[in-house]
This record gives C-alpha cells, sequence and structure tokens, in this order.
C-alpha cells in the first residue's frame, strides 16, 4: 500500500518559504495516502498561479492546464475515466475569478471531483495585484487608494449554487484539513475545500495571524449539524465566511456520472470504439 | 419531360415551411432524384420570412440555382421575395386564403389550401394539401409521399396518416381541376437507385459516432448544434455523453481532459466559440493532447449573420492561437466526406498528438442532399502511440515517465492517467521530456523542434484533388460547399469552349503548397473562389509560397451561397 512518501517527488516546490501552499500540498499527500489510494489511480488537474504548480509536486498524474479552467478540464479527465480520483486545485484568482463560471457550474453538474482551493486572497504569482476574494478596503498594487469592490465569500456562493460538501481549512491546522480533504474525496459527488493560504510576500493584510485571529472553528462547535443547510448559511454569514471545518454536506445528491444515461460502470478510455454495424445501420437508416 | 427541376416553398418561420420542403425532398429521393435542398432562414423562432428550395435532378448536383419552376406560397411575402426568380411560365401555387396575387410571366394557381386542409381534419394541413397541389404539377402520382408519410404520422394512428394523405389527394385533384397539370413540368423518371438524404452536420453526427467519439463537450451555437443535439441521442446506445457547457472555453478545455484522459472527445462549434477556444487550442498543442474540434463557418464577425453563408473563419484557425503550435486543419465539402473526416481527424490528432479542425461552413453543415451509403467498417480507429506500462516503466526520467522523450519522428507515445508505471507531468508551460515545467534555453529549442517538427514536412495525403481537363484555360480553386457550384460553373465554361479543371481543396493544414502547385501549374489563369471579403484562400497560396502568374480572386460574403451561373457569368468575363 503506498504510503505519504510515495506521492512525494523530488521536486522542490519554487513556493516562496513560508507559504502557505506547502501545507496544502501535505495535506492532500497525507489525506491519499490515509485513503489507501495508489499514486497512479489519481489525476490532480491544476490552474496557473502559484498554486497552480502543485500538480507538479504531488506524485500522482499531473496536469498544469490554462489559467482558470482546471475545473472543466478536470470534468473531461472524469468523464473518460470515472474510476479516476480526481482532483482540482488552484487559486482564489483562478478558481473565483476568470474561473467563477466554471466553479458554478461545476457545482451544479456535480461530477465526483474534489477542488481544493488554496486562498490567499492576492493574485501571488503575477506579484500582487487584488483578487476576487480580496476585502473592499484592501490595498495592493491594483487598489492602491483600497479595494472599492467587495470580496466574494467562496463557500457562500458555494452554498447558493448547490454544493453537496463544503469545507474549508487553514494552512496552519494541517490535521484539519487532511480530514477535510479525505473526507471531501471520499464525497460522492462535488466537493470543495476552500483553504486560507497566506500568502507571505504580497498579501501583508490577511497574514496567518489575521486568519488565526478571525478565524471560527466549526468542528469545535459541539451539536453543528453540518447536513443542515440553513445552519451552514447562518454560520456562514455571523462570521463572514471566516469559519472553518466541515461546513455543510448533503448525501442525498447524486453524483452526475450516476445520472448519465447509458454510461457504462467501464471507463470510456478502456471501452472498445469500434460500433457496432448494429447501431450504425439503424442510424444511418434514419436517413433513407 | 425534364431533367431537373427547382421547387420551392416559403412562408412565415414556424409554420411548416420546413417539413413541408423535407416531405417532398425526402419522397423525391426515394425515387431515386438526387436532390439538393437549400434553407432560407433567419435568426428568430416565428415569423419572418423563410423558404426551403428544393432541386431534384437525374444528375448529382450540389449546388442550389439561380430559378424555380413551381413556387409554393403560403403568403404573400413569400410571393413578392420570389417570384423574381420564378422562371417565365413557371408556376406558382398559392393559398387562396390571402387572396394571392402574382406578376404576370408566371401561372398563379390559387388552391384553397386551409380550406381544403381544415375539410380533412385540421388547418395544419394545408402542407399536405399543398403538397399534392406540387405532385399534379408536376405530373408526379400522390403515392410517391405514401411511405413518408407513414412514417412520419404511424405513432400518431392510423386515423392520421389517412387525413394527412386524403388532404394529398384533395390538393391533387383541386389543382388537377384548375388545368394545373403540366406536362412540360413533368420530371423524367428516375431509376429508383436508393440513396441516403441527409445535411453535412447529420454526416458529422454519424462520422463521430463511427469514429469512436464517447465524449462530446459543446455550447449551443447556429449552424453547428444540430451535432451535438445528434450526438445527445445517440451516445447513450454507447455508452458515451454529451455536456452542455457553460461555454465554448469549458467545452474546449473539457475536451482535452477527456482526450488526455483516454477517450475520443470532440467539440462542435462556430466562428463565436471558436475564438473563445484559441487558448485551450494552444494547450492542446503545447501538451500534445489529441483534439478534434468542428467549426460549422457562418457569417462573420461577431454575431455577424448567424444563419448565413459564410467562409471566414480560415485564418483564424490557422493562426488564431498565440504562440506556434503543430496543427492540422481539414476541410470536407460534401456529406459523404464530412463522414469519413471525422475518423480522420482523430487518427491525424491521435498520431500526431495535435489539435486538428474540421471546418464546414453553413451551406455545407445544413443543405440537405443526396448522400451515397456510408460505411462503418471503412472506418478504421487509429490511436497513434500509446505506451504499455512496462514501456512506461523503461522509459523514466526521475521517477517519471518520459512522456515528452525526443524521438526521431518527434512523436512520443502517450499514457493514459490511471496505467501504473506511467506518472507524469503535463504542462501548458515548456517542459522537460518528462513533463515538468522547463526554461532552459536548449531544452525550450529542442522542444519548440520537436512539436512543430512532426508536421514540418507533411502534406496530408488528399489535401488538393484535381479534376478537369488537362492544360486548361481556368483553374478553380475551391474549398468546402463551392465544390458543387464550381462543378457546374466548370460544365457551363466547358460549354462555351474553355478547358477547365477544378482543384478542390480537403486540407489547409499543414498547406499543401506542392500539391496544389502541382494543381494550378499547368493553368493559364487560376481564380480562386471562396465566401469571404478577403480572400483568405488567395492570401494563404501567397503566405505559403504557392506561385502562379495569374492568380484572381472571386469573392462573395453577402450572406448566400455561390450559384454556378454566377461563376460561370463571372469567371467568363475574366477572359
Ligand atoms: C488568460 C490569462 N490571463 C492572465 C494570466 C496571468 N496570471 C497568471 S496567474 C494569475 C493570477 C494568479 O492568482 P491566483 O489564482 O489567486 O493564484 P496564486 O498565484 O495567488 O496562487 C494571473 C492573472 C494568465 N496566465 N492567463
Ligand atoms: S508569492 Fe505568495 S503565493 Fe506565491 S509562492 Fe510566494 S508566498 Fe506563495
Ligand atoms: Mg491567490
Amino acid at each position: 500500500m503506498a504510503t505519504v512518501k510515495d506521492f512525494r517527488n523530488d521536486i522542490r516546490p519554487n513556493w516562496c518559504p513560508g507559504c502557505g501552499d506547502f501545507s496544502v500540498q501535505a495535506s492532500i499527500q497525507r489525506a491519499l495516502a490515509s485513503l489507501g489510494k495508489e499514486p497512479h489511480e489519481v489525476a490532480l488537474i491544476s490552474g496557473i498561479g502559484c498554486s497552480g504548480r502543485i500538480s507538479g509536486y504531488v506524485n500522482t498524474y499531473g496536469f498544469h492546464g490554462v489559467h482558470g479552467r482546471a475545473l472543466p478540464t478536470a470534468q473531461g479527465v472524469k468523464l473518460a475515466n470515472r474510476d479516476l480520483t480526481v482532483l482540482a486545485s488552484g487559486g482564489d484568482g483562478d478558481g473565483f475569478g476568470i474561473g467563477l463560471n466554471h466553479f458554478m457550474h461545476a457545482v451544479r453538474r456535480n461530477m465526483d471531483i474534489t477542488y481544493i482551493v488554496m486562498d490567499n486572497r492576492i493574485y501571488g504569482l503575477t506579484k500582487g495585484q487584488t483578487s476576487p476574494t480580496s476585502a473592499h478596503g484592501f490595498t495592493a498594487k491594483t487598489t492602491p487608494s483600497g479595494n472599492i469592490e467587495e470580496g466574494l465569500v467562496p463557500t457562500q456562493v458555494a452554498l447558493s449554487a448547490g454544493i453537496g460538501f463544503l469545507a474549508q481549512g487553514f494552512s496552519s491546522d494541517v490535521n484539519q484539513l487532511v480530514g477535510l480533504i479525505e473526507q471531501a474525496i471520499q464525497y460522492k459527488g462535488f466537493s470543495l475545500v476552500n483553504v486560507y493560504s497566506p500568502c507571505v510576500t504580497y498579501n501583508k493584510i490577511n497574514t496567518y495571524d489575521y486568519f488565526r485571529d478571525n478565524i471560527f472553528n466549526l468542528d469545535k462547535v459541539e451539536g453543528y449539524d453540518p447536513t443542515d443547510f440553513l445552519a451552514a448559511q447562518r454560520a456562514i454569514t455571523e462570521h463572514d465566511g471566516l469559519v472553518t471545518g466541515l461546513i455543510y454536506r448533503n448525501d442525498n445528491k447524486v453524483a452526475y456520472e450516476d445520472q448519465i444515461p447509458g454510461y457504462q460502470e467501464t471507463p470510456i478510455s478502456q471501452a472498445d470504439l469500434q460500433v457496432s454495424d448494429d447501431i450504425f445501420t439503424a442510424a444511418l437508416r434514419e436517413y433513407a | 419531360m425534364l431533367d431537373q427541376l427547382s421547387w420551392k416553398v416559403g412562408g412565415q418561420q414556424g409554420e411548416g415551411v420546413e417539413s413541408t420542403g423535407e416531405t417532398f425532398a425526402v419522397a423525391l429521393n426515394r425515387q431515386g432524384y438526387y436532390v439538393y435542398s437549400f434553407r432560407h432562414f433567419s435568426s428568430r423562432i416565428k415569423g419572418g420570412h423563410s423558404n426551403d428550395k428544393v432541386r431534384v435532378s437525374l444528375k448529382r448536383f450540389r449546388a442550389s440555382n439561380d430559378y424555380t419552376d413551381v413556387l409554393l406560397a403560403f403568403d404573400q411575402e413569400s410571393i413578392d421575395l420570389n417570384v423574381g426568380e420564378v422562371r417565365q411560365g413557371g408556376i406558382v401555387i398559392a393559398d387562396e386564403k390571402f387572396k394571392p396575387t402574382a406578376p404576370d410571366h408566371v401561372r398563379l394557381f390559387v388552391v384553397p389550401l386551409t380550406k381544403i386542409a381544415e375539410e380533412s381534419g385540421s388547418a395544419i394541413m394545408k402542407n399536405m394539401v399543398s403538397l399534392g397541389a406540387s405532385a399534379c404539377a408536376l405530373g408526379l402520382p400522390v403515392d410517391i409521399f405514401t411511405e413518408v408519410i407513414e412514417e412520419r404520422f404511424r405513432r400518431k394512428g392510423q386515423k392520421v396518416v389517412d387525413q394527412n394523405m386524403e388532404a394529398i389527394q384533395r390538393g391533387y385533384d383541386y389543382m388537377k381541376d384548375l388545368g394545373g397539370a403540366d406536362p412540360e413540368l413533368a420530371l423524367k423518371p428516375a431509376d429508383g437507385t436508393r440513396r441516403y438524404f441527409m445535411m453535412g452536420n447529420d454526416a458529422l453526427g454519424l462520422g463521430a459516432l463511427a469514429a469512436g467519439v464517447r465524449v462530446m463537450p459543446a455550447y449551443p451555437i447556429t449552424p453547428a448544434s444540430d451535432v451535438m443535439e445528434y450526438l445527445i441521442k445517440k451516445l447513450p446506445k454507447v455508452g458515451g455523453v454529451v455536456v452542455q457547457t457553460e461555454d465554448e472555453i469549458a467545452a474546449m478545455t473539457m475536451t482535452i481532459g477527456a482526450n488526455y484522459g483516454g477517450a475520443r472527445a470532440l467539440t462542435c462549434t462556430s466562428g463565436p466559440g471558436l475564438s473563445l477556444m484559441m487558448e485551450a487550442i494552444g494547450l492542446s498543442g503545447m501538451t500534445e493532447t489529441p483534439t478534434v474540434i468542428i467549426d460549422t463557418q457562418r457569417g462573420g464577425p461577431s454575431t455577424g449573420l448567424p444563419t448565413k453563408q459564410e467562409q471566414s473563419d480560415y485564418l483564424a484557425a490557422l493562426f488564431g492561437t498565440h504562440g506556434e503550435i503543430p496543427k492540422i486543419v481539414l476541410t470536407p465539402a460534401t456529406p459523404e466526406e464530412c463522414f469519413y473526416v471525422v475518423g480522420d481527424a482523430f487518427n491525424l490528432a491521435e498520431q500526431y498528438q495535435c489539435p486538428v479542425i474540421i471546418m464546414t461552413d453553413l451551406q455545407l453543415s445544413l443543405s440537405k442532399q443526396s448522400t451515397d451509403a456510408l460505411d462503418n467498417k471503412a472506418v478504421k480507429i487509429d490511436r497513434g502511440l500509446i505506451a504499455t506500462s512496462e514501456e512506461a516503466a523503461a522509459n523514466q526520467a526521475s521517477g517519471e515517465f518520459k512522456r515528452y522523450a525526443f524521438t526521431e519522428s518527434g512523436v512520443s507515445p502517450r499514457i493514459f492517467p490511471g496505467t501504473p508505471g506511467g506518472i507524469h507531468k503535463v504542462t501548458g508551460n515548456e517542459h522537460f521530456e518528462n513533463g515538468r515545467p522547463a526554461e532552459p534555453a536548449g531544452n525550450r529549442q529542442k522542444m519548440m523542434d520537436k512539436r512543430l517538427g512532426k508536421l514540418a514536412h507533411v502534406e496530408l495525403e488528399g489535401s488538393v484533388v484535381r479534376t478537369g481537363d488537362e492544360n486548361p484555360d481556368v483553374v478553380i480553386v475551391g474549398i468546402g460547399a463551392n465544390v458543387g457550384a464550381i462543378t457546374e460553373a466548370s460544365e457551363m465554361l466547358r460549354a462555351d469552349g474553355y478547358k477547365v479543371a477544378h482543384a478542390q481543396l480537403h486540407a489547409i493544414l499543414p498547406f499543401p503548397v506542392q500539391m496544389l502547385q502541382d494543381a494550378i501549374h499547368d493553368g493559364k489563369k487560376v481564380v480562386v473562389v471562396e465566401n469571404n471579403a478577403t480572400g483568405q484562400i488567395k492570401h494563404l497560396m501567397n503566405f505559403f509560397g504557392v506561385s502562379h502568374p495569374d492568380v484572381q480572386s472571386l469573392l462573395k460574403y453577402d450572406g448566400q451561397p455561390f450559384l454556378p451561373s454566377e461563376i460561370h457569368a463571372k469567371i467568363k468575363g475574366m477572359f
């Protein structure tokens, strides 16, 4: 059986020392190992950004595509091979800026994919511009006199779109994060783990301390029922989105793959592609 | 007796113009006539004039023509807009209901279409009455419709079938009483050969099925949507799936993901969607992930003329992506070619590991025409180089499979995720042989050469098909649906005493420089016929270095397809 080591490769990430993304990488590796996955059974599809580099750093099949499109790419991979454990990953800009459209629709579509976002509330790779999750008043290169747009709350958006599994973590709490990623992968349907993953180089406002001081851990709340939609919505609203833990799960949803008419158990990637003469002839006859 | 005839039905969009045309065309196709239909419609659902022109002949034509023998009009507007092309002495059949009037050069037959339909059971059967009246005018028996009507209405019960046949019969009889049977308009009998009747889009859908397509992410757009809607019906039968994505960027990246995952995945769009796909097409080229994209061209730019004919995406398809990638662009011209091109496109995509764009145009995509039998067995599935687990394990760098190993051909074996021993990285960044991001200059140059080298000296078989006379006065270069009008125009020019050759382009990337050079070299003059304003194909000939002292453009960009007579007249005028 594969161990955490098997999910590591010999590449040294090019992240800045102290970047929150290291913990996300480690958490994904630990979660995969503890779920008993083999590296070749996993495909990690990532976007573009500092965070997007993650698909190169975990020893699984990895696909680093174009900015903002990790989710549709990942959905394509899943359709081709439903046996794969498909993870999609990227930054807040990638997922909630340029890729927000895809996010909303991936939630609606509900394929069995786990989406892990490294939310640092800034554009790291392009050297420090304001992001869609940056709060009102946030100052950065592109908002020198303060952001006049409101910050997007990913968990709120996900819940409104009808997500079936919603969790949020923090890079400083790896143990919690590993557990959340494990549960997300096990969930049969689309799951989001949004991770507050500080950018130590460009975001001087949303620092580790900032998150530590402001985060409210739902896992520690006695009696919090993650299957209660209204409770989830209330928790997010009361804490301005700054909650961690398993926020919401709905086990009554059916994954997209399990609803496709005629879709087979055998992955398409292994199917015989030749169409039978019977099917073809019948199809052609419609044009007689 | 006639060996060809043009019939047209016109009315408000949504009042059965299309189904009337379809019933007429299918019935005649089944008699063994060649049928070519062209639909004129607008970008709205109900209302607005639409018409369906059906050309029936003993010989194959793949174009519409410039006159009509019989016009069936459901409203006065249809007469006003179309009577100009009804030939001297031609027939107009119109519903009594709107008190039709028509100019003197035609014979107007006023038939109470709606009234007879109501008497037969329902006003909607006026289409049937009109078909009966048409049959009478053309000297055709009503029973040519029996089979088609039975198939169409069987589900609704025998009574409905009978009512419809009765409506046809009464239309026939009424026309006969008016003296509307015209021996001059009678068609020579056909030989009963069975052919299929389909449009390019139908053939593309069938071709996708035969080519092993199992995933199709797409976003609706005219004139591409039929392919998607067709596969929504068919893919469930073979365990496949169509996803209606949120946009074309998702469609293209999902297509890439599915092909990377090991499926044969296809997407289909038109110009606006092609523009949105450009970045991802670059990703397909950079990551050497095979993809197939169908672009059914329509009037551009922007929303342009969404329901009209144009061929103006060629330069976008060739040069629209930033950076430099290997790519293949195929240009079928007939439904038969549309069918086989999908399998070819996938074989090429997987052999060269690059994006392949199949380009049709609205006329080819939507014109239903008599089509020869299509052979499922002739579609071979060749998935190119795929490494086994063992091969992958033996070809590693830093513990990862060298997915982008440098090879002589530039093509490196792929492996599908899920395969033990095959782990590697894929990235749109420049990369090393194992797919890890890489910036060193030496590696960059080698990788660029590897990718671009795959198609560097390739001219795909059959990229140019040259027909016609040797040492011609003119070589007509054509692409897409223009094949039909050019073929006919060539005949007309020959009748005028010119020697004519026709060079039809079936692939424009890799641009078939040598093949096209060979195809035009003996011509005194070269005329490039294309449905765009700037002469894109002619520009490509210049760009790629196909040379000839006398090359001229024949362009049309008013939204209408070329007619044979117009190509004939224009080329004649060039001498
Ligand atoms: C289409 C496109 N536009 C812009 C860019 C430039 N770009 C690369 S990453 C990025 C934003 C990264 O921010 P985020 O997704 O939050 O990732 P982070 O670096 O913070 O992890 C941008 C704008 C690009 N690569 N592609
Ligand atoms: S710039 Fe910020 S996000 Fe990027 S690696 Fe450095 S710390 Fe991390
Ligand atoms: Mg970010």
